[in-house]
């Protein structure tokens, strides 16, 4: 039968793999994605928790997660267009003009 | 019995209107040449009128002296200010003479200044003056005084600088009021010193002049004051009239400030400014008295400065300098008197010199007005142009050196008395002093009035200008019988027929040296030069007392003070101060912008490094 641990492990697995995209890749839109990999992982974490405890709260949490991060991917990507478009490049490394 | 209640109104009246003047000159008169003049002249005979009202009050005896009137001006807790006047025998003659000759000079002036550009602002200026130095004479405290004098000095540096587009009229103004702020830097530090001794109970301290009359001297008495600290308040105060005074070593301003309008150059050697020493040394005379010490330095102050400045009149060749060196002469036998115990003799020939030093100054401004020539060697013949102005300055001449029955005489002879009685080290600089006296101003009358006849073309001056001379003439010859000795007191000298008969010996010795020298020609003017090449470079230098303070200010204020402070300010201050501290903020931040590497991975990593940190420290726990 699948316990929690089960699903805890899925989470820190699915966790694991989006930090190291986002720790690795130079794409954007890989990282973006990689950003929203490590949310459903925690989303997932949520879940379980609160089937275990049997409370709904870890599920409206996990609702509040989904609409910020619909709102975080929308700026997110808003800023990748304008990045193709002003510097016509996806690669973190390239930008850096805020630097010293 | 006459109501006298007016009286605090005419005292104020004497202070205010002065300043009314100038007020108003300032404000409706800088562009109408006969309203200031007007203004001016109004006002001043309206001071003077005041003053001679409380003057015949005070000598019909309906006025009690001396009398006070006072408002109240600063108040806090332990520290009290008066703005105040104080009439008593002292400052009601004063009062006269400041306003009675200044009145004859701003007649004078109309005339001398008739085509000057800045009429107006002289007129305004020389009114402030006469109202600065009207509020020290008028004072009834120290702080009051403060203010007159320092006003005084202001004033002077205006008209001094009256031409000032002319650098050497500029720089004059400048090194009077420069010379003046050190003076008054010694007496400021002593008028505060007084303050501060004037009673233990920090509540009762006190500027008032006829307070610390009565307590000082009963508390050095007791014991109060350290003696020492008394003698150093004495010194001081002192420093005030070296500098307002000119006497030596700060007498440079005053030949100087020969640049200035002659009426100005008569007004600030009769009436205001140098009188203002003199004036002071007599007002704190109490303090003095009290301290034998300063008493011995303020007199041979003065007799130095009175042999010193009568040497140095007899090389001149400026008819203007030649008074100037005169005047610094005669200032130092009255800060001698008053070192040897003589206010009232030092008061009766500032009284005296105050008419025929302004005469004189008058009828040398009559001849450089006439003439644009104040050499005395390219004047000469003056005699038959100017007959008027000439016997002006002969009576002015006549009295300075002392001729029996005019002005002179008398006060100088009581200072010799004085003299003769307490010192006789400084009896004979005085005598020779009077001897040297008559022989410059022989020599001066002589070359410059008698002489050739290069100027025969000129003519006599303006009556606006004649009538002062008249008045002056006559308060010069008269001035020995108006009693002024005994209005102020009584004689500290009686008459003594040895010192008059020395003095006038020498005197006339000088009259016929001179005589014989510029007249008579029995040896030739350059051949006394050539005899006396050395003292005469060194008296033509001035004793290089103007050199050596061109040397200090040069050398050691600006190279050694001034560049001393100058490395500490841009070394010191701004290097390792000011800079300092920017280049350790920019040395800081040129380390920390190192972690801004602009890499986003570079910041997860250090993201992730602070949270695997905080989960440890959690589990750790």
């Amino acid at each position: 039968m699948i316990t929690l641990t089960h699903y805890l492990i899925a989470s820190a697995l699915l966790f694991g793999i989006g930090l190291a995209g986002i720790m690795t890749r130079r794409n954007v839109l890989m990282i973006l994605l990689c950003i929203e990999m490590m949310f459903n992982a925690a989303n997932l974490a949520f879940v379980a928790y609160a089937r275990a405890a049997g409370d709904v709260g870890g599920q409206i949490v996990v609702f509040f997660i989904i609409t910020v991060a619909a709102a975080e991917v929308t700026v997110g990507l808003a800023i990748a267009i304008l990045l193709a478009r002003q510097l016509r490049t996806l690669n973190v490394d390239e930008v850096d003009a805020l630097k010293w | 019995m006459v109501d006298v209640s007016f009286a605090p109104i005419l005292g104020w009246t004497t202070l205010a209107a002065p300043l009314a003047s100038s007020l108003l000159i300032l404000l409706l008169g800088l562009h109408r040449r006969r309203l200031a003049a007007a203004l001016a002249i109004a006002g001043l005979l309206g001071a003077f009128g005041c003053t001679l009202q409380l003057f015949l009050l005070a000598v019909n005896g309906l006025l009690a002296l001396p009398f006070e009137s006072s408002i109240l001006w600063i108040s806090l807790p332990g520290f009290t200010v008066e703005g105040g006047i104080l009439l008593d025998e002292l400052s009601l003659l004063m009062a006269l003479v400041v306003t009675g000759v200044g009145s004859a000079i701003f007649i004078y002036s109309t005339a001398y200044m008739a085509d000057d550009a800045a009429y107006s602002r002289y007129f305004g200026m020389l009114c402030l003056f006469v109202c600065s130095m009207l509020i020290i004479v008028l004072a009834n405290n120290w702080v009051q005084l403060f203010i007159g004098w320092e006003l005084v000095g202001f004033s002077s540096y205006m008209l001094i600088g009256h031409w000032y587009a002319k650098p050497a009229a500029a720089d004059a103004g400048k090194k009077a009021f420069m010379v003046n702020r050190v003076a008054d830097f010694g007496f400021l530090l002593g008028i505060l010193a007084l303050w501060a001794v004037s009673s233990p109970i920090a509540a009762q301290r006190t500027f008032h002049f006829q307070t610390l009359q009565e307590r000082i001297p009963s508390f050095a008495s007791a014991g109060l004051i350290p003696t020492g600290l008394l003698l150093l308040i004495g010194l001081l105060i002192f420093c005030g009239p070296i500098g307002k005074s000119a006497q030596f070593p700060l007498h440079v301003w005053l030949p100087d400030a020969m640049e200035g309008p002659t009426p100005v150059s008569a007004l600030i050697h009769a009436a205001t400014m140098v009188a203002a020493g003199v004036f002071l040394l007599c007002r704190s005379f109490w303090l003095f008295e009290g301290l034998p010490p300063v008493m011995t330095a303020i007199a041979w102050v003065g007799g130095l400065t009175a042999f010193l400045a009568a040497c140095l009149a007899s090389v001149e060749g400026d008819l203007k300098r030649i008074l100037a060196y005169s005047t610094l002469s005669q200032l130092g036998y009255m800060v001698m008197a008053l070192g040897l115990g003589g206010r009232v003799a030092g008061m009766y020939h500032l009284t005296t010199h105050a008419f025929f030093k302004a005469l004189l100054f008058l009828a040398a401004g009559s001849v450089i007005h006439m003439t644009h020539q104040q050499d005395i060697w390219k004047l000469g013949g003056l005699w038959r142009s100017m007959r008027w102005t000439s016997l002006a300055f002969l009576i002015g001449a006549l009295a300075l050196c002392g001729f029996p029955g005019l002005s002179g005489f008398f006060s100088k002879d009581e200072i010799l008395v004085l003299a003769h009685e307490h010192s006789l080290p400084l009896y004979l600089i005085g005598t020779v002093t009077a001897g040297l006296t008559a022989f410059y101003i022989t020599r001066a009358w002589v070359v410059a009035f008698l002489g050739g006849d290069q100027e025969r073309r000129a003519g006599e001056s303006p009556p606006a200008m004649l009538i002062p001379l008249g008045l002056l003439a006559l308060l010069s010859i008269a001035g020995g019988y108006l009693g002024i000795p005994y209005f102020l007191g009584q004689h500290e000298g009686e008459f003594h027929w040895g010192v008059a008969a020395v003095s006038l010996a020498v005197v006339a010795a000088g009259i016929g040296l001179g005589w014989a020298v510029y007249r008579l020609r029995v040896v030739s003017a350059k051949q006394l030069v050539q005899a006396l090449a050395l003292p005469y470079s060194f008296l033509r230098q001035r004793y290089y007392v103007d050199a050596f303070y061109d040397w200090y200010v040069a050398a050691v204020q600006q190279k050694l003070f001034a560049g001393f402070c100058a490395w500490v300010e841009r070394r010191l201050i701004i290097g390792l101060g000011v800079n300092g501290v920017a280049a350790l903020t920019r040395g800081a931040g040129e380390l920390l912008r190192r972690c801004q590497t602009g890499k986003v991975q570079a910041y997860v990593l250090v993201f992730l490094v602070g949270v695997l940190c905080i989960v440890a420290r959690t589990v750790l726990h």
